[in-house]
C-alpha cells in the first residue's frame, strides 16, 4: 500500500476525480436545467385530494403537485402539525399548486403525505389559463351566454361546444390586442410627434397661425380617427363579454369564470400520450410567440426573446469591422514595437475588465454624456424628458461591442494567424499590394474565422446580464424596438432580455414559487441558444484547422 | 503604346494610394482598441475626481445697503436671488442679491420691508435650524413673535420672448408671522425674555427662553388640528427650572424633545415629553482646560449632533452613543478655526459648517468626514455675520453694511480618502466603524461611504470561489493534459471550456433558488459531499489495482475521469440521501438550530458557501483552460527525458512538468481570481447583499460589484454616491487591470520559454 502511494497512481486518480467532478457539474447542470425547463411545458395530473386538517376536518384540495421533499418529522411537527402514527423518520410532503387565486390567500400549499385521506385523478378536472388571477382548477359544469346555460357537463357534444366558444374567445382578445397595439398604438405615437412637433416649431421661432391650425387640424383627425377604432374595439369587448364558463371548484361551490379572460382549457387527466406530445409542443410554442402577463409570471417570453436578438444584431454590426480591423492591424501590419505590445495589453485587459464596469462606463460616458449631448442638440423639443440620454437598445449594444470585441479581435487572428504564409506570398509576388492580398486573399479565407468570433461574441454577449442591467434592459417593455411606426427602429428605446428576465422573474417577483417553472424554462431557452452558437464556433473552428492543415501540405 | 504605359502607371499609382490609405485606415482601427481601453480607464477618473476636490469660495460681487441697525440673523432664498436680515430695530428687510431685469430690481436694493416689533421691546432673537426657516423676536413681556420669510416663485408668459429659450424667473417674498401674527405667551408671568432658543417640527413648537435671575423657561406648544374645521390650535405647557450659574446659550432639538443649556463648561440636558413635561436628563462635562472656554451651542441637521463653540476657536462635537448606562452625549472629534468664533452657520442638510472667526477668517469643516475643506481670510476682516442658502451654493458675509456674495463649490464634502478607507465616528454609532450605508429615506440622514466593507465582501466572495475552483481546476488540467487519452481529451476539453460560456444570471439563479435550499436542507450531505469524494476516489483507485491487468489495460488509465463517474454520482447520491438521517441522529433534526445555538454560528441561507460554490464553477474553466494549455506546451523531449531516465509518470509530472508548467498555472490563477472579483451577477443573486465583515462561511457579503448594480441606478447623477459607485468601478478595473496584465506578462515570457527549448 505505501509502495503504491509512492508511486503517486493515488494522486493521478484524484486529478482524473476532478476532471469527472467538472464534467458531472456542467452535464449535470444543463440536464436539470433541461429537464426542469421542459417539464414545465408537459402536462401534468391534477389532483384531487381530501386532506385531513389539525382540526380533525377535512377538505378537498384541486391542483397540480409541483414538488415533493423528504423531510425529517420532527421538523414537519415543530412546524405546527400533528401526526398520529410515528414510524420511521423521514415523511414525504407534497408542493400543490392549487391556482383559483381569488378564492385563496396562497396558490400554493403543502400536503404532508399522512394527512392525505383520498387522491383522485378525475378525468373531467379541466385547467383554465386566463389572462388575470392565473389558472383556475376545477370541473366546468356548464357554459352559459348571456346568464342562460347553453350547454351542461354531460352534453355529448359538450368539450365541442366548449373549444369552440374558447377559440371564439381567444379570437376576439386577440382582434382587441391587435387593435389596441397596432392601430390605436399608431395613433397614439402620432399624437405625441404633434405635440413634439408643436414644440420644436415653437422653440425655433416658427410656430406661426397657419402651423398652428395644420397641427390642429391633424390631430382632430387622428382624434377623430381615434374615436371610431375605440368604437370598434369596444363592441369586439362587448361581444366577448358574452360568455362564462360556471366551475365547480375545489370548495364545491360552483363560481362563474368569464369567458373573456380564459385564454385556454384542458383536461390533462384526459389526455393520451399523443395528445400529451401535442399539448407540449404547443406550449412550447406559447413559450416563445407570447408576450408575459401578470408581472411576467405568467405567459410567454417573446419580447425578451426579440430584445435580446435585436441587441445583439445591432451588436455585432458594430463589433465586427472594428474587431476585424484590430486583428488585421495586429496580424498583419503590426511591427514588434512597444505600441503592438500596449495594444495586445489592451486586447488582454479589455477582456478581463469585469463587464459591470463596462455598465457603468457605458451609463456615464454614452447614456449621460454622448446620449445627453445627442438630446441637447437634436431633441431639443423634448427636453427634459430624454430620448437618447437614457438608457436604451442603442447603448447596450455599444457597450457589449466593446465587452466582446476582444473575443473577435482574439478569433480573428488566430485565423489569419493559421493562413499559410506561402498564400501571402504568392499574392504579392504576382504583384498585387498588400492591401489587394488582405483584402482578396486573406480576409475571405479567414471569414470562417470571423464568424466563429462573432458567434462566440454573440453568445457572450446574450448571457450578459449586469452591464445590460445599467444601459438599457428593463423588466418590461410597453414596446418592442422596432415597430410599424416611422423610422420602424427605435433604437432610444428600452428593451427586455432574457438574461436580466431571468434575473427579474427569479428574484423581483412577486409570487416566487409561482415563476419558477418559468424561470427554468427561460433558463433553458437561454442555455440552448448560446450552448448552440458555442458548439457550431468550436466546429467551425475545427473544420478550419482541418482545411488549412491540408493547405499546409 | 505609350498611351498603355501611362495607363498602367497610373492605375498602379491608384492602387498604391489605395494601398496606403488602407494601411492609416487598419493601423487606425488597430490605435482604436487601445483608445477604448484608455478612454474607460480616464473617463471613470474623470467622474471620480471631483470628489477628492476641496471646497472653494469666490466672491462674486459686493454692494451696501442702508441699514442702521444691528443686524440679528441673515439669509438667503434657494436661488440666491434675494437675501433677507432680520434687525434689531425689529425690521426685516429683503434686498436683491443680483439684477434682474424682470422686476426691475438692482443688487442691493431693498425689496420689501416689514416691521415686526418695536425695537424697545425686543430683548432677544432666535432661529430655528436652517431647514425651517423661521426667526423668533423675544419681547420684554414675556412674548415671542415667530416669523418666516417666503417665496413665491412664477415663470411669467410675457418674459418669453420668441426665440429664445431662456425663460425668467420671478421670484416674489413676503414675511409671514406664524400664529396669525399674534404673539405667543413664552412666560406666564410675563417677565423680558432674555435669551431665546427655538425649534420646530413643522406643527409643533418648543421655545426655551431665560429670563431675569437665570430662571430657565421652557414652553412646549402642542399642535392639535381640529378635525372638523381643519384649524390647528396651539395649546402651550410652561415649565421654569431655576439655575444657580450664568447661562451662557440654549438650544433645542427640532424633535421637541431635548433642549440643551451651556453653563460654565458643562451643558445640562432638558428631556422634554410629547406634552411638554420637563426632565432633566443628563449633564455633559465638557473639557473646558483642554477646549477652552465654552462659549456657544448649534445643532447639526439631524439634529443628533451638538457643536460646541470654544474660545480659542476650538469646535467639539459631542453626540448621543448608546453605552451600558443607556445613551448618553460623548466627546468625539474636535476642529480648530483658528481664533474665537464670531458666527457658525452649519448646512440645511448635509454635515457641513462654516465659522469666521474675529480676524475674518473663512473655516470650512465636515463632521463626518472630519475635513477642513477650506481656510482663508475672507477679504473683509471685520466680516460679522455669514449665511449659506438652502442648496449650499452660495455664501454672504456680512460687515457692517457691506455685504458680499461668494459662489461656494463644495460638491463633496462627505468624501476623503480617509473617509472611505478608514473607520469614521457615524452619529448614534457606539464606536468608529466601517460603515456602508448609502441612502435612506430622510434629507438629513448621514451618508456612511465606507469602501472597506464592501472591498471586504469582495475578497470573501473571491477567496471562498478560489478555494474551491483552484483545486479542481488545476488538476483537472492536469490530469487532462498530461495523462488523459487524446480520443478523451478532445470531448473533454470542449465540454469543460462550455461551462465557460453558461451566463453567469443562470448559475446565479440556479445558486440562489435551487443551490441555497438545498445546502440548507441537506447541510450534512453537502459536507459530506466535499470530504467523502476524494476518499472514494482513492479507494477506489485502490480496488482497481487489485483488477488484472488485463481489463485495466482494456479500459485503460487514460479513461479514469469517465470511469470515475458512476463512482461520484454513487457518493453524490449516498451523501444526500443520508443527509436527513444524519440530521436526525446527530442533530436533533435541525442542522441550522444547532449551528446558531450550540456552536454561535449565524447562518444565512444565501452564504458564501453557495457563493463559493456558484462562482468557483464559473472561474473552474477559466483556471482549466489556460492551465490546461500551458500544461500541454511543456515539450514533449523533456518528459520523455524524465520517464526515460525512470522516474515515475508522477515524478516526472512533479518534477519536471509541473516546475516547467507553473508561470502557466500562476497566470491561470490569476486570471480566475480577476474573474472572481468582478463578477457580478452570481454573488447578486446568490447572498443576501449586507454589507458585514465576517469571514463566517454561512453568512453572506456585499461585493463592489454588486454594490454597484443594485445601487447604481437608484443614485442621482453627479452626486458623491454616484461618484463613489463610480470609484469602486475603478477600483475594479485597476484590480483586474493589474492581475489580467501580470498574467499576460507571465504567459507571454513563458511562451518564449518554450519556443527557445
Amino acid at each position: 500500500m505505501k509502495q503504491w502511494f509512492r508511486t503517486g497512481k493515488p494522486w493521478i486518480w484524484l486529478t482524473a476525480g476532478a476532471v469527472t467532478v467538472s464534467l458531472v457539474a456542467v452535464i449535470g447542470l444543463v440536464l436539470m436545467i433541461g429537464w426542469r425547463g421542459l417539464s414545465f411545458f408537459w402536462p401534468t395530473a391534477i389532483h384531487q385530494m381530501t386532506v385531513e386538517t389539525t382540526s380533525g376536518e377535512t377538505r378537498t384540495l384541486i391542483g397540480e403537485i409541483y414538488d415533493s421533499e423528504e423531510v425529517p418529522i420532527d421538523r414537519v411537527r415543530q412546524s405546527g402539525v400533528e401526526l398520529a402514527n410515528d414510524e420511521g423518520e423521514l415523511i414525504t410532503r407534497y408542493l400543490m399548486k392549487i391556482g383559483n387565486r381569488e378564492y385563496v390567500p396562497l396558490d400554493f400549499t403543502w400536503v404532508v403525505e399522512p394527512t392525505i385521506v383520498d387522491d383522485q385523478i378525475p378525468a373531467d378536472m379541466a385547467i383554465i389559463e386566463r389572462t388575470k388571477d392565473g389558472n383556475f382548477y376545477g370541473r366546468i359544469v356548464a357554459i352559459e351566454q348571456q346568464g342562460e346555460t347553453v350547454a351542461t357537463h354531460g352534453d355529448e357534444n359538450f368539450r365541442d361546444v366548449l373549444f369552440e366558444r374558447v377559440e371564439r374567445a381567444v379570437e376576439l382578445h386577440k382582434q382587441g390586442q391587435q387593435l389596441q397595439e397596432g392601430e390605436i398604438g399608431r395613433i397614439n405615437f402620432q399624437l405625441s410627434e404633434l405635440t413634439l412637433e408643436e414644440r420644436r416649431l415653437k422653440l425655433e421661432g416658427k410656430l406661426t397661425e397657419s402651423a398652428i391650425a395644420e397641427l390642429d387640424a391633424e390631430r382632430q383627425r387622428l382624434q377623430a380617427e381615434y374615436q371610431d377604432l375605440e368604437k370598434t374595439l369596444f363592441s369586439i369587448r362587448d361581444s366577448a363579454y358574452r360568455d362564462a364558463l360556471m366551475v365547480e371548484d375545489f370548495r364545491g361551490e360552483i363560481v362563474a369564470v368569464p369567458m373573456y379572460r380564459v385564454l385556454d382549457v384542458n383536461f390533462p387527466n384526459d389526455m393520451h400520450l399523443l395528445a400529451k406530445i401535442g399539448h407540449f409542443f404547443q406550449q412550447i410554442g406559447k413559450f416563445v410567440s407570447e408576450p408575459p402577463r401578470e408581472a411576467n409570471t405568467e405567459g410567454g417570453v417573446f419580447p425578451a426573446i426579440f430584445g435580446t436578438v435585436f441587441m445583439v444584431l445591432l451588436m455585432s454590426v458594430i463589433v465586427t469591422p472594428f474587431g476585424v480591423v484590430a486583428a488585421v492591424y495586429l496580424h498583419e501590419y503590426a511591427g514588434k514595437n512597444p505600441v503592438t505590445k500596449l495594444i495586445r495589453i489592451a486586447v488582454i485587459n479589455l477582456a478581463g475588465v469585469p463587464s459591470i464596469v463596462y455598465g457603468v462606463f457605458g451609463l456615464g460616458f454614452f447614456v449621460y454624456m454622448v446620449g445627453g449631448s445627442i438630446d441637447q442638440i437634436f431633441y431639443p423639443e423634448a427636453l427634459p424628458n430624454p430620448t437618447f440620454g437614457t438608457p436604451g437598445v442603442l447603448w447596450s449594444a455599444i457597450t457589449l461591442a466593446i465587452l466582446t470585441l476582444p473575443v473577435v479581435i482574439v478569433s480573428t487572428e488566430e485565423g489569419l494567424a493559421r493562413i499559410p504564409s506561402t498564400l501571402r506570398e504568392g499574392s504579392l509576388a504576382l504583384g498585387a499590394t498588400k492591401w489587394e492580398t488582405i483584402w482578396r486573399i486573406i480576409v475571405p479565407m479567414a471569414s470562417p474565422a470571423i464568424m466563429t468570433g462573432l458567434i462566440l461574441a454573440v453568445a457572450r454577449a446574450a448571457g450578459e446580464v449586469a452591464p445590460l442591467m445599467l444601459v438599457g434592459v428593463v423588466k418590461s417593455a410597453p414596446m418592442l424596438p422596432v415597430d410599424g411606426n416611422f423610422p420602424y427602429f427605435h433604437l432610444d428605446r428600452k428593451f427586455m432580455h432574457l438574461g436580466f428576465h431571468i434575473y427579474d422573474v427569479g428574484f423581483q417577483s412577486p409570487n416566487v414559487e409561482a415563476s419558477r417553472p418559468l424561470v427554468y424554462a427561460t433558463s433553458f431557452l437561454l442555455i440552448t441558444v448560446i450552448v448552440g452558437l458555442n458548439l457550431t464556433a468550436i466546429g467551425v473552428r475545427n473544420h478550419l484547422r482541418e482545411k488549412y492543415r491540408a493547405l499546409e501540405q | 503604346m505609350q498611351g498603355q504605359t501611362e495607363r498602367q502607371l497610373k492605375a498602379s499609382r491608384s492602387r498604391l494610394l489605395k494601398d496606403r490609405l488602407a494601411r492609416v485606415g487598419v493601423t487606425t482601427g488597430g490605435v482604436l482598441v487601445l483608445v477604448a481601453l484608455l478612454l474607460i480607464f480616464f473617463y471613470l477618473l474623470y467622474v471620480v475626481q471631483p470628489i477628492f476636490e476641496s471646497a472653494s469660495v469666490k466672491p462674486l460681487h459686493s454692494f451696501n445697503i442702508d441699514a442702521d441697525d444691528k443686524t440679528l440673523a441673515l439669509g438667503m432664498e434657494e436661488q440666491a436671488e434675494i437675501g433677507y436680515r432680520f434687525g434689531d430695530s425689529g425690521v426685516a428687510e429683503f434686498f436683491a442679491l443680483k439684477d434682474n431685469s424682470l422686476a426691475e430690481r438692482k443688487t442691493g436694493d431693498t425689496i420689501e420691508q416689514k416691521s415686526l416689533a418695536r425695537a424697545e421691546q425686543i430683548t432677544s432673537f432666535a432661529r430655528s435650524l436652517p431647514v425651517h426657516q423661521q426667526f423668533v423676536y423675544g419681547l420684554n413681556n414675556g412674548q415671542a413673535i415667530i416669523v418666516q420669510p417666503k417665496f413665491q416663485v412664477t415663470f411669467p408668459e410675457t418674459a418669453r420672448t420668441q426665440g429664445t429659450r431662456q425663460v425668467e424667473r420671478l421670484i416674489m417674498p413676503r414675511f409671514e408671522t406664524l400664529n396669525e401674527g399674534e404673539p405667543l405667551q413664552v412666560d406666564e408671568q410675563g417677565r423680558p425674555l432674555e435669551q431665546l432658543a427655538y425649534a420646530t417640527d413643522g406643527e409643533g413648537m418648543l421655545l426655551t427662553a431665560v429670563t431675569a435671575s437665570d430662571t430657565l423657561l421652557i414652553t412646549k406648544f402642542v399642535a392639535e388640528q381640529n378635525f372638523l374645521t381643519g384649524a390647528v390650535s396651539l395649546t402651550p405647557r410652561f415649565e421654569q427650572r431655576v439655575l444657580t450659574s450664568a447661562i451662557r446659550d440654549i438650544a433645542v432639538t427640532p424633535d421637541l424633545n431635548k433642549v440643551f443649556v451651556l453653563i460654565n463648561n458643562r451643558i445640562v440636558v432638558y428631556s422634554v415629553s410629547m406634552s411638554g413635561a420637563v426632565s432633566e436628563s443628563q449633564v455633559i462635562p465638557l473639557n473646558g482646560r483642554e477646549f477652552g472656554q465654552a462659549q456657544a451651542l448649534n445643532l447639526m441637521p439631524g439634529a443628533a449632533t451638538v457643536l460646541v463653540s470654544h474660545e480659542q476657536g476650538i469646535i467639539s462635537q459631542w453626540f448621543e452613543v448608546p453605552t451600558d448606562d443607556g445613551r448618553t452625549f460623548k466627546y468625539i472629534r474636535q476642529f480648530d478655526a483658528g481664533g474665537a468664533i464670531v458666527d457658525l452657520e452649519v448646512e440645511d442638510y448635509r454635515r457641513t459648517f462654516y465659522a469666521v472667526t474675529v480676524d475674518g477668517q473663512l473655516n470650512v469643516f465636515h463632521t463626518t468626514s472630519e475635513a477642513d475643506l477650506y481656510s482663508e481670510a475672507l477679504p473683509n476682516e471685520n466680516t460679522q455675520a455669514i449665511a449659506i442658502d438652502p442648496r449650499a451654493n452660495h455664501l454672504l458675509a456680512e460687515a457692517g453694511n457691506e455685504l458680499t456674495l461668494f459662489e461656494l463649490s463644495n460638491e463633496h464634502p462627505e468624501v476623503t480618502w480617509s473617509a472611505l478607507w478608514q473607520e469614521v465616528w457615524y452619529e448614534g454609532y457606539p464606536e468608529p466603524s466601517y460603515t456602508w450605508q448609502s441612502t435612506s429615506g430622510s434629507d438629513d440622514f448621514e451618508s456612511k461611504f465606507s469602501l472597506v466593507p464592501i472591498s471586504f465582501g469582495t475578497i470573501k466572495a473571491a477567496l471562498y470561489a478560489m478555494l474551491f475552483a483552484v483545486p479542481i481546476g488545476v488538476a483537472a488540467a492536469v490530469y487532462t493534459a498530461y495523462f488523459m487519452s487524446p480520443s478523451v481529451r478532445k470531448v473533454v476539453k470542449p465540454t469543460v471550456e462550455i461551462m465557460e460560456a453558461l451566463p453567469t444570471v443562470i448559475l446565479g439563479f440556479l445558486a440562489g433558488l435551487w443551490l441555497a435550499p438545498i445546502v440548507e436542507a441537506y447541510l450534512p450531505g453537502v459536507i459530506a459531499v466535499i470530504v467523502l469524494t476524494p476518499l472514494a476516489i482513492i479507494g477506489f483507485a485502490a480496488l482497481w489495482q487489485l483488477l488484472p491487468t488485463a481489463i485495466r489495460s482494456i479500459l485503460g488509465e487514460g479513461r479514469a475521469s469517465l470511469i470515475l463517474v458512476p463512482i461520484v454520482l454513487l457518493v453524490g447520491w449516498l451523501s444526500f440521501s443520508m443527509s436527513p438521517w444524519v440530521e436526525a441522529t446527530l442533530f436533533d433534526g435541525n442542522v441550522r438550530g444547532y449551528l446558531t445555538n450550540e456552536l454561535g454560528i449565524t447562518f444565512d441561507q444565501r452564504n458564501s458557501l453557495v457563493v463559493g460554490i456558484a462562482m468557483g464553477f464559473a472561474v473552474i474553466p477559466t483556471i482549466f483552460s489556460i492551465a490546461e494549455d500551458a500544461v500541454f506546451s511543456v515539450p514533449k523531449h523533456l518528459s520523455n527525458g524524465s520517464l526515460a531516465l525512470g522516474a515515475t509518470p508522477w515524478q516526472t509530472l512533479t518534477k519536471v512538468v509541473l516546475l516547467t508548467a507553473s508561470p502557466g498555472i500562476f497566470s491561470a490563477i490569476m486570471m480566475g481570481l480577476g474573474r472572481a472579483v468582478g463578477e457580478t451577477m452570481i454573488v447578486l443573486m446568490a447572498t443576501g447583499n449586507t454589507p458585514i465583515m465576517d469571514w463566517n462561511i454561512f453568512e453572506g457579503m456585499r461585493t463592489l460589484s454588486a454594490n454597484i448594480a443594485v445601487e447604481m441606478p437608484e443614485s442621482e447623477v453627479g452626486s458623491s454616491h454616484y461618484r463613489i459607485l463610480f470609484l469602486a468601478a475603478f477600483v475594479l478595473f485597476i484590480f483586474t487591470f493589474f492581475f489580467n496584465t501580470i498574467a499576460e506578462f507571465v504567459r507571454q515570457r513563458l511562451r518564449d520559454k518554450y519556443s527557445s527549448m
